[in-house]
């Protein structure tokens, strides 16, 4: 296998980058993945990449982050969505394959997924 | 946890957790010897003699959320059933070293697992962090440190849609090269 990862790849990785002109759906979104012990346990690995995945496919612009154990431990892995103006929604017990569907109705068309919702704090 | 790479991410998110700006992530496989090491070093705020005396205790948080802390306990337990040990050294204000041992042949020992995504689990959640990771079996080692990738980078952060699958693959060569040596480890080194 020809061996592509060196720092010529990354030069040139870099220069593209600064160039590239992208239209992106700019959010102003931050998703943040429970990792405690018991997000880790519960999958939240897997989880915080779908969503990784979900978010490069579509082109859309978030900050990911992750945090601690918040005490809901049988709720994870747990995924929390805050978007400006709009009320904080944590999905509960989140796992890879629902993520495609929350990231098309929450984040593309502004709607909660009510069935996973686990908590809402309104702004 | 079914994958080493798990209690090594549960430890990386205590490291972060404790404001760490740098972790240097250690993978040993000594084949002759028969041990498989594991070693986590933090510059986080770092714990006093008192709280490190209870950090493999399970019922000791110094979280307010809960009442156990299980993360290095179970780090431990995995340890020690494969004929090994964990151990945890503290300064307040230097950081943090946490050391796992296993005997690499251990029948109870996890598999490492997926370190891709654990690397990447950290690396890519937007949190100002570097890491040097080594992972070295038989004394030949992968490592790369993201103090040097940032530099090259000049700005462009290690989430850039760019800049991702080339991360997600130089790590993916690297893991396979640590696995099955070939003629030399990918690099970002001249």
């Amino acid at each position: 296998m020809p061996r592509l990862k060196t720092i010529e790849d990354l030069r040139r990785i870099r220069e593209e980058a600064q160039k590239e002109i992208r239209v992106r759906l700019e959010t102003g979104t931050t998703i943040t993945v429970g990792m405690g012990t018991c997000g880790i346990a519960a999958g939240a690995r897997e989880t915080m990449h779908a969503i990784l995945e979900e978010l490069a496919k579509r082109e859309i612009e978030a900050h990911v982050t992750t945090t601690g154990c918040i005490g809901m431990c049988s709720k994870e892995p747990l995924v929390d969505i805050e978007q400006a103006g709009k009320p904080r929604i944590t999905y509960g017990n989140v796992h890879p394959d629902m993520v495609p569907r929350i990231i098309e109705e929450h984040l593309v068309k502004g709607n909660v997924v009510e069935e996973w919702v686990f908590g809402r704090i309104a702004r | 946890m079914n994958e080493l790479s798990l209690h090594i991410l549960d430890a990386m998110e205590n490291s972060l957790e404790a404001g760490a700006t740098r972790i240097e992530l250690t993978i040993e496989e000594d084949l002759a010897a028969d041990r498989l090491t594991i070693t986590i070093v933090d510059n986080g705020r770092g714990m006093d003699e008192e709280t490190v005396a209870k950090v493999l205790d399970p019922f000791f948080t110094t979280r307010q959320t809960r009442h156990v802390g299980l993360g290095l306990p179970l780090f431990a337990a995995a340890a020690e059933r494969c004929n090994g040990t964990l151990t945890v050294e503290s300064q307040p204000g230097q950081g943090t070293r946490a050391r796992a041992t296993f005997q690499h042949s251990h029948i109870d020992r996890a598999p490492l697992g997926n370190m891709k995504s654990t690397l990447l689990g950290v690396l890519l959640a937007q949190r100002a962090v570097d890491l040097h990771y080594v992972h070295r079996v038989e004394g030949r080692g992968f490592e790369f440190d993201t103090a040097e990738i940032r530099k090259e980078l000049g700005g462009i952060p290690l989430s850039h849609p760019k800049v991702r699958p080339w991360l997600a693959e130089f790590i993916a060569e690297g893991e396979q090269w640590a696995q099955q040596p070939g003629e030399s480890p990918p690099t970002v080194r001249e």
